[in-house]
């Protein structure tokens, strides 16, 4: 089994045209395995691009393909409009890789889903995506360094550190169940705790990975959650231990205000909750394949 | 970006949020020329990005003109933690009744807008709270609804303001809030927001911090930018489109993501090095950008090895080692490079490189590892470097 996505998800890409990113992005996913079935450009309803039914709305393509899932890497300032347009052609999960989105844009859409589209899961924004190996791969992460099989679950506010995150296991073996890159962003629409609780109910993942970063206290609020709910082993990892206080890293989530959001803080409260926090991201790769094999 | 106090006034004015008549001035001759416009008496004050101004002696009182001469003399060139003074800003003295504290920023954990309200103002926020947290009103904004004028009325109650202040307040936190709303701000403060002793409710400062991600839809930003004053390497970092902050050490650091750029830092730090820099190429880097990130690290003199860092997602490592290649034709590069590339194409990539590999381009197969070689590298560089700067004012003194 897996979480959010699996080999019946069917998606539509958002925004194709020959050159956009997310043709690009969709065709790797496409040739990934996952089943991307309709693409949508409001100029190009009616064509085919690279096999792909390009629709003018979103609405268009759910009613024609059955899509279930919908995939967003249009410019920040389109991508709100195209978060709200997959919810409300009912699409249940959005993966919305954009990065640098306004944080009013990202609080009002949020906000809106809750209200108008509970029924909607948004993935992001400015998150790789997510992949459960073998069954389906939607954002940007590379196929070839994810293993089938689980039976770890791996959820990360980071991108890159995802697949490094994923190499580490993968190079030993060790499989995983589905890697959710949650983003960095300030909003996002999918956190820690909705995955740790996913990965919990799952049966086939045996093991958590978490990785978080300096900023705000979403890995604090998951330390709780872990110690109150989670019964299956987690390692963790926080970047960010050198980073200086009152300066964005990168993300626009990934600042240390005052006291609050160090990595130091963050490391200390998954470790009261029962989490394995190693030093660094090799580190994380070689506990995690210590538990897995324990766990036989 | 953080704007300052004259900004963030001039800010608040296109929201209809009343604040004192001023200016701002450079020079003492311009300061006398403000306070003749705004009528005394007048304050004179100093425009830096830092907190305790009034403390450090950067706001005075002026009666008259000598003594805005004599004040903005004294100001001008002042170092306020680390902060030179450049700029005043000048404005008519209120006469103060009662000062409040009104801001609105995002809560995180709770995805809506925290509006926070209090009748203790003129001081740190963060010291009413530790000392006096039921003097602060705190209400929730859903940001699909915003704040309406009967809304903030209440809150105002709430906050147990004087009767007189409390409509034109209300009034003062809508705008404010569509300051914060419609103007992109992460933060919108006004601390003191006053009451003056003949009934009027008007922002004494300004804090604002505007959301860099909504530059494309606000032209208007484009002044406060070019007032940005900070390091020069982070300066044409940004002209080159690069997310680059400075640090203090010698290894600099390359790498896309900023999770994987921390945590680089990270790692060259546990191995017993010390990070240069933070800088993230982000994701899709092409080989130009490539380039201008090495160009960066090399511009800066207390780099002695660059630890180039790269896991292929949209960024291809194909690409990144064309830039490598393509900037070790452009730049004569000071410092060793120890590279590590993995994830989308890296084959592709190594295979790219392996003919440009020599002992100033050395490429490891792991992060730490990679971490290990580019310390020692900079260690090793280090010692050269001393022996370098003596034999070079060997020959000075010869000459």
């Amino acid at each position: 089994m897996s979480i959010f996505v699996d080999e019946t998800t069917t998606v539509v890409v958002q925004g194709v045209s020959p050159t956009s990113q997310g043709l690009y992005h969709g065709l790797r996913n496409r040739d990934y395995g996952t089943k991307v079935v309709a693409g949508t450009n409001p100029r190009r309803g009616g064509e085919v691009i690279e096999g792909i039914p390009v629709f003018s709305t979103v609405a268009d393509a759910v009613e024609e393909t059955g899509a279930t899932a919908s995939f967003i890497s249009v410019p920040p300032p389109f991508a709100a409009a195209a978060i709200l347009e997959a919810a409300e052609a009912g699409i249940s999960f959005i993966v919305c890789i954009t990065e640098g989105i306004p944080a009013h844009d990202e609080a009002r859409t949020y906000n809106r889903l809750v209200q108008e589209h509970p029924g909607t899961r948004l993935l992001g924004p400015n998150c790789p995506g997510i992949i459960s190996p073998g069954k389906c791969n939607i954002g940007i992460t590379s196929g070839d360094i994810a293993l089938p099989g689980g039976p770890v679950g791996i959820v990360s506010r980071s991108g890159t550190l995802t697949y490094q995150a994923l190499h580490e296991l993968s190079q030993q073996g060790v499989g995983q169940t589905t890697c959710v890159g949650i983003g960095g962003d300030p909003v996002p629409g999918t956190n820690f705790i909705d995955c740790l609780a996913a990965f919990e109910e799952d049966p086939d993942t045996k093991a958590i990975m978490m990785i978080g970063e300096i900023g705000g206290s979403e890995e604090e609020r998951a330390a709780e959650f872990i110690a109150a709910n989670v019964t299956k082993p987690v390692v963790c990892y926080v970047a960010g231990v050198t980073a200086p206080p009152g300066r964005k890293m990168g993300h626009a989530g990934a600042i240390i205000s005052g006291s609050k959001g160090t990595a130091k803080a963050k490391m200390e409260a998954l470790s009261a909750a029962g989490a394995v926090v190693a030093e660094n991201p090799t580190e994380a790769g070689e506990r995690m394949v210590e538990i897995v094999k324990e766990l036989g | 970006m953080d704007l300052y106090e004259y900004q963030g006034k001039q800010y608040f004015a296109r929201y209809g949020i009343p604040t004192s008549p001023g200016g701002v001035a450079d020079t003492v001759d311009e300061a006398v020329a403000q306070a003749e416009a705004a009528g005394y008496p007048v304050v004179v004050k100093a425009q830096v990005k830092v907190g305790g101004r009034g403390k450090a002696g950067g706001i005075k009182l002026a009666n008259d003109a000598s003594e805005v001469r004599a004040h903005a003399g004294a100001i001008l060139g002042m170092d306020i933690k680390g902060h030179v003074v450049r700029r005043l800003w000048v404005e008519h003295a209120s006469d103060i009744a009662e000062e409040y504290y009104a801001s609105f920023t995002l809560d995180r954990p709770a995805k809506t807008h925290l509006g926070m309200l209090s009748r203790e103002g003129g001081v740190e926020i963060e010291e009413v709270a530790a000392t006096n947290p039921g003097a602060i009103a705190r209400i929730h904004i859903d940001p699909v609804r915003g704040l309406d004028l009967d809304t903030a009325r209440r809150w105002a109650d709430d906050a147990g303001l004087d009767e007189a202040a409390r409509g034109q307040a209300a009034e003062v936190l809508v705008a404010l809030y569509r300051c914060y709303d419609e103007g992109d701000c992460d933060l919108a403060e006004i601390n003191p927001l006053i009451l003056t002793v003949d009934g009027r409710v008007h922002a004494l400062d300004a804090k604002v911090t505007l959301d860099d991600n909504a530059r494309f839809r606000h032209p208007e930003w484009d002044e406060y930018a070019a007032t940005e004053t900070d390091d020069p390497r982070e300066k044409m970092a940004r002209e080159k489109g690069l997310n680059y902050i400075g640090l203090s050490g010698d290894v600099g650091i390359i790498a896309n993501g900023a999770g994987l750029a921390m945590s680089t830092c990270d790692v060259v730090n546990q191995v017993g090095g010390q990070p240069a820099n933070f800088l993230d190429i982000g994701g899709g880097a092409s080989a130009d950008v490539m380039s201008a990130a090495l160009e960066v690290i090399n511009a800066d003199p207390s780099v002695r090895a660059i630890f180039v860092n790269i896991f292929g997602g949209i960024t291809r490592v194909d690409e990144v080692a064309k830039g490598v290649i393509e900037a070790l034709g452009r730049v004569e590069l000071r410092s060793p490079i120890v590279l590590r590339l993995d994830g989308t194409n890296a084959e592709e990539g190594r295979a790219l490189l392996a003919p440009h590999l020599t002992d100033r381009l050395v490429a490891e197969a792991t992060m730490l590892a990679a971490a290990r070689t580019a310390v020692a590298m900079a260690a090793a560089a280090g010692s050269h470097a001393v022996t370098g700067a003596g034999a070079e004012r060997d020959s000075e003194e010869r000459a």
